[in-house]
């Protein structure tokens, strides 16, 4: 019952085959015993009970209040919660209780969800690994899946060093619904930071336009790119959830004041309509040859099922990084100052002055990530590179805009890239590379996930084969759908990017495509133990 | 080229964090130099873009008071306050010179 998906579960409920007591259980029961994955900072066990008995009673009344009544589901801590810890994985926030909800979190506790707790991930946001949080690093559940474990040659060392790293920056949440423990999260996506750790842990990672769902309550990142990311276990499930958080929110100015209407995805059979662009300039360096034949392969599945597909150019997709990397610093930098330490989050015990006060407190509360962009984002505002940096990147971006605007109006309806580079590096792996390469990688790393705007690609095009993302300046709709295991048993995603606004056009591709792949379920000794088995979901056919 | 002490300095009073060590250094100079590559591309007569949805208009709402009154909840994750008050250090004091900073800088 776990494993089921959302719709599911939730038809479940109301047919009384299940309580939502029982499913709160249940989550808790498996997120205790998964407890090694570090997937949660804070799990909220009383007031999730005490939701779910809530929920026990609307269901008894026979007044559920929508399709996520009952449903447990979890959110990346850098969402305010009320009442509850939110500390975006740093010592600066350690302790800090958020005295409101996040609009998207109330809108999930107005229809009924049940929030678990609240999700690991790398601080403030700032990573593509997981692993750079105070609270540890997140570990893939992938790694102690039996498809891994078959393909995995035994290391002189145990079983404990082999685990592979989530991806980043929402790594805590794609492994909460990996792992079953919930069946929907809430991540963040500023440069692929849902669709990154979504194509490592083997979930459906939807990143919508920009505009499209409030950010009041999440904590900014980057201003003009942050966008609240969906994961769940399948295309269908992803647009459960847009339906009930998109929408105008009178408190986040930066949200469209068009009506939304939410949508149920249609099942699609004809594709002959359809006109899928293949980016030439996504064939990146460091692309490994699986992912590419994956790229292409799905490609082909598209032609042969009568769509029309083209390669298009974006040609200054190499820049995106760059511009991102600019970008993303500046308002970084930005962003950042409110960390004083006076109203909120830790305070030094420095008195000397304001100022001091100030130094010391942020020396104590943020890592090396956050410093150097803080510190590489001040040097480029500096009124003498103002114009040369800040500005030029702001010009580059149009250009980067201009090019989806061409491919767009040529008469592709989708474009269809890789997610990331390769399947996820072990973590032994991970941090030697992020060591040694820190100083140039860190932002590039993290940039290369969302760049200018909400753009949905990641593509990194880094010559260093752990993240590969190619920022897409234009805010467009973007999802990670899983499409195969690598040869080394670990998930692969593809990702399609669409026309602002035109979510449900994307998502139908995407249910249509996941279709079509089959994607296997993860087979995970725990789950089976803690599962009823009231949903047998076994998926024998696959994509590779 | 390597950025000067004198410019690091003065990014360690604006941003009012610290290099801490050579490493921090490193990476600012590594973060330039990936940004220099914009200057590869030719931005001639091109208006910078600051937002996605700079076609739409920026709209008012009606000046009406919708909430607030809540101060208690607002202090509660203070550290120091006194009745109303949030409170800090004397201010208007500048972080004192480089030379008689406790800086890694000072071995630049």
């Amino acid at each position: 019952m776990l494993r089921a998906s959302l719709r599911q579960v939730s038809a479940a409920l109301k047919e009384g085959r299940v309580a939502p007591t029982e499913l709160c259980q249940r989550c808790l029961a498996l997120i205790k015993s998964t407890k090694f994955l570090n997937a949660y900072i804070t799990v909220a066990e009383e007031t999730a009970m005490k939701q779910a008995e809530e929920s026990d009673e609307r269901y008894k009344r026979g007044q559920p209040l929508g399709i996520l009544d009952g449903i447990p589901v979890a959110v990346k801590d850098n969402f305010n919660t009320a009442g509850i810890e939110t500390t975006c994985a740093s010592n600066m926030l350690k302790g800090y209780i958020s005295p409101y909800n996040a609009t998207v979190v109330q809108k999930l506790l107005d229809q009924g969800a049940v929030l678990l707790g609240k999700t690991n991930l790398d601080e403030f946001a700032m990573g593509s690994g997981s692993t750079d949080g105070v609270f540890g690093p997140v570990r893939n559940p992938w790694s102690y899946s039996k498809q891994y474990k078959e393909k995995s040659v035994p290391k002189s060392h145990s079983e404990e060093s082999d685990w592979v790293i989530t991806g980043g920056s929402s790594g805590g949440s794609a492994a909460a619904v990996s792992s079953f423990t919930c069946f929907a999260a809430l991540g963040s996506d500023t440069g692929g930071s849902t669709r990154n750790p979504a194509a490592h842990c083997g979930v459906v990672g939807l990143k919508p336009t920009y505009g499209l769902i409030s950010r009041h309550g999440l904590i900014p990142l980057v201003n003009s790119m942050d966008v609240p990311g969906i994961l769940t276990r399948c295309v269908d499930d992803a647009a459960v959830l847009l339906g009930s958080l998109a929408g105008h929110d009178p408190k986040d100015s930066t949200t469209i004041q068009d009506d939304f209407e939410p949508f149920e995805l249609p099942n699609l059979t004809d594709v002959s309509k359809l006109s899928i662009g293949i980016p030439k300039e996504y064939h990146a360096p460091g692309l490994s040859s699986e992912i590419l034949a994956l790229w292409s392969k799905a490609a082909d599945l598209f032609k042969n099922a009568g769509a029309k597909v083209v390669e298009v150019s974006l040609p200054h997709t190499r820049y995106s990084i760059v511009c991102y990397h600019v970008l993303c610093t500046a308002e970084v930098a930005s962003n950042m100052a409110r960390f004083d330490g006076l109203e909120y989050g830790h305070r030094s015990d420095m008195k000397d002055s304001t100022e001091s006060m100030y130094a010391a407190t942020r020396r104590e509360g943020f890592n090396d990530v956050v410093r150097g962009r803080i510190l590489s984002g001040n040097y480029f505002l500096l009124k003498q590179n103002y114009e040369k940096y800040f500005v030029k990147a702001q010009k580059v971006r149009r250009l980067i805009a201009n090019d989806f605007v061409k491919v767009f109006r040529s008469g592709v309806d989708i474009l269809l890239t890789p997610t990331t580079l390769s399947d996820a590096a072990p973590y032994t792996e991970f941090i030697q590379e992020d060591n040694r390469t820190r100083s140039t990688q860190d932002d590039i790393l993290t940039q290369a996930a969302n760049m200018a705007g909400e753009q949905g690609q990641e593509l990194n095009c880094f010559p260093l084969p752990s993240h590969f993302t190619c920022p897409v300046p234009l805010g467009l709709p973007a999802i990670n759908v899983p499409t195969a295991l690598s040869e080394r048993g670990l998930p692969v995603g593809l990702q399609f990017i669409g026309r602002s606004f035109q979510e449900k056009q994307l998502l139908t591709v995407a249910k249509w495509f996941e279709k079509q792949v089959q994607f296997p379920m993860i087979q995970l000794e725990e789950v089976k133990r803690h599962d009823s088995g009231v949903f047998q979901h076994q998926k024998s056919a696959s994509f590779s | 080229q390597k950025v000067s002490v004198e410019v690091l300095d003065h990014l360690e009073h604006l941003a009012l964090v610290d290099f801490r060590d050579s490493e921090g250094v490193e990476r600012l100079h590594k973060a330039i130099q990936f940004a220099d590559q914009l200057h590869e591309v030719n931005t001639d007569g091109v208006e910078p873009m600051d937002s996605v949805l700079e076609d739409r208009c920026l709209y008012l709402r009606e000046d009406d008071v919708t909430e607030g009154n809540c101060t208690k909840e607002l202090l509660e994750n203070a550290r120091e306050k006194v009745e109303e008050y949030f409170v800090a250090p004397p201010g208007n004091i500048p972080l004192p010179k480089l030379e008689e900073r406790e800086t890694f800088l000072q071995g630049s």
